[in-house]
């Protein structure tokens, strides 16, 4: 079985805001169009014009209700590999193939020593491995690797490519490790979860929990609260109260 | 063990080539970037320098390469050889495509224009179109506006002078309350996208969502109101009445900036009642509580601006009476039948939480009000130091347009808008250029009987905007001069014409018979229709006595095989959205921002490899053909032998004004207007493929009473004068037409019209029940259907792209789990949807985001089997459904009514009222697992190329000798 690098010098990962992911998939499809001709070439798609297209995706975007009673929400959660600190994909490997980086902790899979077993897929909790069977082999996430330390791309670009598409601005990419990185200070402003902690197996990856509504009475700092006028005493004639104040304000000159 | 040594390019090549164009993956207009390896497409991304998208990009944006490549692209101009609908053409050379249609058309030009009826769907070049309509000289033209937005641009452009959809925005840095209203995911999709994003990551803003159903945006709103369909309208007059009760209104924009103070003509009876009170220059009158007289309401003297009255009754020295709009608006808003208490239950939405949110928006606009430092000088010379904001913003889209009382709903909006004083303000909604643009709008419609000449232009466009019963297209009987009815008695204020009822009017021969349907980029024969499969019959349906079909010629064009392709008789391919030349243009839709004004062009990044032509590009040519005097010479020669490109550099509709406005001259060196640059395209390309220009700060706001703005605006031909733009609360086109309904004018409407006009032209904004919803029977169908848009699938483009239809494949009915329960349904139960037209048989699912009587769909995922070189066993046909089949083109006739049966619209515009649509649901026992109603699969039209059983796209980019390119051989 493989084994892990003691430490990392980087905790490469991304940051995910569910308080603002609308689901618009954004991320999923500009992961596939960089990747397809990417590091893992190709993510083959399967009875692409078909009944029942299957496609390897390294980014999935799911729509869940949360049901808590009265208080139920929408929550768009985009998954993909959160780069685990003790990932059991990499330690169930049986040939090496799959590996966790030493230097920015980014886990990977050999394409050339995969023997397409699948017990990395089964050792997963995330499921975030993709079997792509047209090549007999597994992948996954690399955060894009064949893009952020790129030198033929300008230094902006250095992104995953899902960071760089999402319109709400919800996905955020950088050094977990540092506790000084702008994505580290994000992460703990924001009060960053792990994902199914229970799993044990540490995941890089943060998400940002959605962050109260303001829904409430008093929430927008209104303080005084509207009372149904059917429910008040010595209820003016609404027209009448309205007009005799109209003309004070047009006298006093306060509007104008 | 350690792991086995990989090596890993992290810095492999991205592209040979970079190619900037705009994104037509929707209707959006994002920049983007398109890298190109070995000449093939290798990665397209957002152009970060692009104002409209910044750099980012959306699923159906990423996807651009599957579109490409899609094997429904049609490859050839095809003749139809067997009966309509049945797939069978045969493949045609362009030279004999073009002199078919010339033929055609030269015939119908030279005796009646008329019977051209020409119309196009979700393209982006309408300026060329309608012109190219004018020219060839038939009224029957329209883009798809009618069953789009064309109630909400109407509302906007009568109202305030600039409307919602992308014709304007949210202030989205400043604003502090925003409210959107309804379904929005498919237009200006990245801005309101990055807008969210920004606004919601503000402590300090609340985001509003009033949506029956609870996706997408609405899922991160602060709060989501779960509003009755078609009932939006009261819950904003609701808030209105709110407003007014507790006297929060900003009477100083009311002043200033609207006709709140003119004199509104109060003696029932009379012929002008209901007008302004003019002087004898036509100026509309204002009471000065100064003077005590009557003075004109537009004078910029400052010390009227302070003393016009609001309220009360005014007699003038010539014995005219009559009253402040205000004073009318006030009353009637104040009435308990506005208040919440009295629409709590109809809209679904609790009086307190109404309250609340009326008190949230006075909180917000007046004692959170904005100051920006920034000098500006108003129309009439007054210098203020400051820019004041009120900062609630507002957005709104198919949520109001798609009812037939999306009109006043949307005049509604701009009201509550305008009393809080939060148009073109900081924080506010904003307009963007062109817009705001003088109110009530022009050029008028031409089309009237004596506009329409064999083998003669129309003296203009045949889309326009009328102000009284004297603009409409009538013949002198009063029956309808355009095959929509559009301009007609039945729509007066149809300024996108009503694309949905050509083929039902055509058919019918009512008013009179076409010859041919010419149509662009518009899927008619399913997803575009109301009736889709009634909509099939009339395209098939034959004259018995003569065997010929009653819509005697079909014209299509479109890139892919769409369900439309096989009922036309001619086909013209165009090309995919990479390999053609594109104006996104100010005399159309551009891409401005309310930062400025800009458009953009496309160019080609791969050249087509099939024997396809853009749209455009074959219009101009038909135009040579056809002798349309704009598009030749003086000896006959073409006027634009370079196509669209020349015709984009070198059109002047105005002089010194064309398609593009950014540098112009001969020298490149001027904006807006110029003589031609040959040049031009170079820059454009040079650029990033766009044009814009940053408005100064003292530009920015209050555009419709800037002074600075409005000279700029007036030097670039926006505006036929700086004249402010005066906001329209009361609305005096809409009392002309209500007084010719009470017998005042020449121009009467029809007996059987006169009660709809009167009820439904009302001068300030009312709320009615939905048509249909009111022709139908609440016991009956007891429930509203709606679709809501996907953000990663525009109308049924995405369908053939083999990434996006992995993402939406099928769809199925969503309802309430509540509703579901008293159903007796399940998730994944089959059940049966009923209308008062017809059935449908889908697959549901239950959730509680949604409106307790509401069901719902995914707009458009629901396919023909066959279509678009699907596999006709693909779930998109199986299990895919439309609510189309449930909708009529026509009310239903109430308790035997009348036998013409008014169509399904807006009476007002002529909108299609998709989402008034009433239906009821009963589980369907066990049965085949397939939705219906079902066709007879469309065959593969020829030349479609075969479609790959494995996907592989991506692995060419791989090196030569890696084991996994299995392209190799």
């Amino acid at each position: 079985m493989t084994s892990l690098p003691k430490t990392t010098q980087k905790k490469l990962g991304l940051v995910t805001d569910l308080d603002i992911c609308v689901g618009c998939h954004a991320c999923a499809v500009s992961c596939k169009e960089w990747n397809a001709g990417g590091h893992s070439s190709p993510l083959t798609d399967l009875n692409p014009y078909e009944k029942d297209p299957m496609g390897v995706w390294f980014n999935r975007v799911h729509v869940y209700e949360t049901d808590d009673g009265e208080n139920t929400r929408t929550v768009n959660f985009p998954r993909s590999c959160l780069h685990c600190e003790e990932p059991a994909c990499v330690t169930v490997c049986p040939t090496g193939a799959s590996y966790k980086r030493e230097e920015d902790g980014i886990v990977l899979i050999n394409a050339d020593t995969c023997i397409g077993c699948k017990l990395c897929s089964w050792a997963c909790p995330y499921g975030a491995r993709e079997y792509d069977s047209d090549d007999g082999v597994m992948k996954k996430c690399t955060l894009c690797i064949d893009r952020i330390y790129n030198e033929n791309l300008l230094e902006s670009e250095r992104q995953p490519a899902c960071v760089t598409a999402c319109p709400v601005g919800a996905r955020h990419f950088g050094d977990l490790g540092d506790p000084d990185s702008d994505i580290s200070k994000l992460s703990v402003s924001r009060g960053g979860y792990d994902l199914m902690p229970e799993s044990g197996m540490k995941p890089v990856n943060q998400y940002l929990p959605p962050r109260p509504r303001k829904n409430l009475p008093g929430s927008t700092g209104v303080k005084q609260q509207v009372q149904n006028p059917a429910q008040q005493e010595n209820k003016a004639s609404s027209a009448n109260g309205f007009f005799a104040w109209l003309d004070k304000t047009l006298s006093s000159g306060t509007a104008g | 063990m350690p792991p086995s040594q990989e090596f890993v390019d992290t810095s492999p090549k991205v592209s040979d080539e970079i190619k900037y164009t705009t994104c037509y993956m929707c209707a959006c207009r994002c920049g983007i970037k398109v890298h190109l390896r070995d000449g093939q497409l290798r990665y397209i991304e957002g152009n970060p320098d692009h104002p409209v998208n910044k750099g980012v990009l959306c699923a159906k944006g990423s996807a651009g390469i599957m579109q490409h490549l899609s094997p429904a692209r049609l490859s050839a101009p095809l003749k139809r050889v067997g009966p309509r609908g049945s797939g069978e053409f045969v493949e045609i050379s362009w030279e004999e495509a073009l002199q078919l249609a010339t033929e055609r058309l030269s015939a119908i030009r030279a005796t009646d224009p008329r019977k051209l009826a020409f119309f196009t769907g979700r393209d982006q070049s309408q300026s060329l179109t309608s012109y190219w309509a004018a020219q060839f000289g038939t009224p029957n033209h329209a883009a798809h506006g009618g069953f789009c937005s064309v109630n909400m641009a109407a509302a906007g452009l009568y109202t305030i002078g600039g409307s919602f959809w992308e014709f304007g925005e949210p202030d989205w840095e400043h604003t502090r309350y925003f409210m959107m209203f309804g379904v929005a995911e498919d237009h200006d999709s990245n801005p309101i996208k990055m807008g969210l994003g920004r606004l919601k990551t503000r402590e300090n803003t609340k985001y509003v969502s009033v949506n029956p159903v609870r996706t997408g945006y609405s899922a991160i709103a602060d709060e989501w109101i779960g509003i009755r369909p078609g009932t939006d309208g009261l819950f904003v007059l609701a808030l209105v009445h709110e407003l007014l009760r507790t006297h929060k209104i900003d009477l100083d924009f009311l002043l200033r900036y609207t006709n709140a103070a003119w004199l509104v003509r109060d003696e029932p009876g009379h012929a002008e009642d209901g007008l302004f009170l003019r002087d004898v220059q036509g100026h509309p009158l204002a009471w000065d509580r100064n003077s005590e007289t009557a003075q004109s309401a537009l004078s910029p003297v400052p010390s009227l601006s302070r003393s016009p009255a609001l309220s009360g009754e005014y007699e003038l020295s010539d014995g005219r009476r009559g009253r402040p709009a205000f004073d009318l608006l006030a009353r009637r808003y104040l009435a308990e039948e506005y208040a919440p208490n009295a629409v709590a239950e109809r809209t679904g939405i609790t009086a307190d939480t109404m309250r609340r949110i009326a008190a949230e928006l006075a909180h917000a606009a007046f004692e959170q009000q904005i100051e920006l430092d920034i000098a500006w000088t108003d129309w009439t010379g007054r210098k203020h130091n400051k820019m004041i904001g009120r900062p609630v913003a507002m957005h709104a889209m198919r949520g109001i347009s798609a009812h037939s009382n999306g009109f006043h709903t949307c005049r509604a909006i701009h009201l509550l808008q305008m009393l809080l004083g939060s148009i073109d303000c900081p924080g506010g909604f904003r307009y963007k250029a062109p817009f705001p643009r003088p109110c009530p709008p022009g050029p008028k419609p031409s089309g009237k009987p004596a506009d329409v000449k064999p083998n003669r232009p129309m003296p203009g466009p045949p889309l326009g905007f009328v102000s009284g019963p004297e603009d409409l297209l009538i013949e002198d009987d009063g029956t309808p001069c355009r095959i929509d009815k559009g301009f007609s008695w039945e729509f007066p204020l149809a300024a996108h014409g009503l694309m949905h009822m050509v083929i039902h009017n055509a058919w019918a021969a009512d008013p009179y018979p076409i010859d041919t349907l010419f149509l662009y980029m518009a899927n008619m024969a399913w997803n575009s229709s109301m009736n889709s499969a009634g909509t099939i019959r009339m395209l098939t349906d034959k004259d018995p006595a003569t065997g010929e079909y009653k819509i005697p010629n079909i014209i299509y064009s479109d890139a892919y095989a769409s369900e439309m392709v096989s009922y036309a008789d001619l086909v013209l391919p165009d090309t995919t959205y990479l390999e053609r030349w594109d104006c996104i243009s100010l005399l159309d839709r551009p891409i401005s921002s309310a930062h400025g004004p800009g458009d953009s062009i496309r160019q080609p990044v791969l050249q087509p490899d099939r024997d396809v032509r853009p749209f455009q590009e074959v219009l101009i040519d038909l135009g040579a053909r056809l002798g349309l005097p704009a598009f030749v010479k003086d000896n006959g020669s073409p006027r634009y032998p370079g196509g669209y490109t020349d015709y984009m550099v070198n059109h002047q509709r105005l002089p010194g004004i064309g398609p593009l406005a950014g540098w112009r001259g001969v020298d490149g060196d001027q904006q807006g207007r110029g003589e031609p640059n040959p040049r031009q395209l170079e820059k454009y390309i040079a650029n990033g493929c766009f044009w814009k220009h940053d408005l100064p700060a003292n530009q920015l706001y209050f555009k419709h009473a800037n002074r600075d703005y409005l000279n700029y605006a007036h030097s670039q031909g926006w505006i036929p004068s700086a004249q402010p733009i005066i906001m329209q609360l009361y609305s005096e086109p809409m009392q002309r037409f209500r007084l010719a309904a009470q017998g005042h004018g020449k121009l009467l409407p029809p007996e059987h019209l006169k009660s709809r006009i009167a009820e439904y032209f009302d001068p300030l904004p009312i709320w009615y029940q939905p048509l249909e919803e009111s022709a139908t029977d609440d016991q009956d169908f007891p429930l509203h259907a709606i679709t809501q848009r996907p953000a990663a699938m525009y109308h049924s483009w995405g369908s053939q792209n083999a990434w996006l239809r992995q993402i939406h494949g099928f769809n199925c009915l969503y309802l309430h789990r509540d509703l579901a329960a008293e159903l007796g349904l399940v998730d994944e139960d089959w059940a049966f949807i009923e209308s008062h037209h017809g059935q449908i048989k889908a697959q549901i699912r239950t959730m509680t985001g949604c409106q307790k009587n509401t069901v719902w769909t995914w707009n458009a995922i629901g396919k023909r089997r066959g279509a678009w070189n699907l596999d006709p066993a693909a779930a998109e046909g199986e299990k895919g459904f439309l609510l189309n089949h449930l909708i009529s083109e026509l009310l239903p006739q109430k308790n035997g009514g009348r036998g013409d049966r008014m169509s399904n619209s807006d009476p007002v515009t002529g909108q299609a009222a998709w989402f008034d649509l009433r239906v009821k649901i009963r589980k369907a026992e066990a049965g085949e697992e397939q939705s219906e109603p079902q066709f007879e699969p469309l065959k593969a039209v020829a030349g479609l190329r075969s479609r790959p059983g494995i996907l592989r796209f991506g692995e060419k980019f791989l090196p030569r000798n890696s084991w996994r390119r299995k392209d190799k051989a």
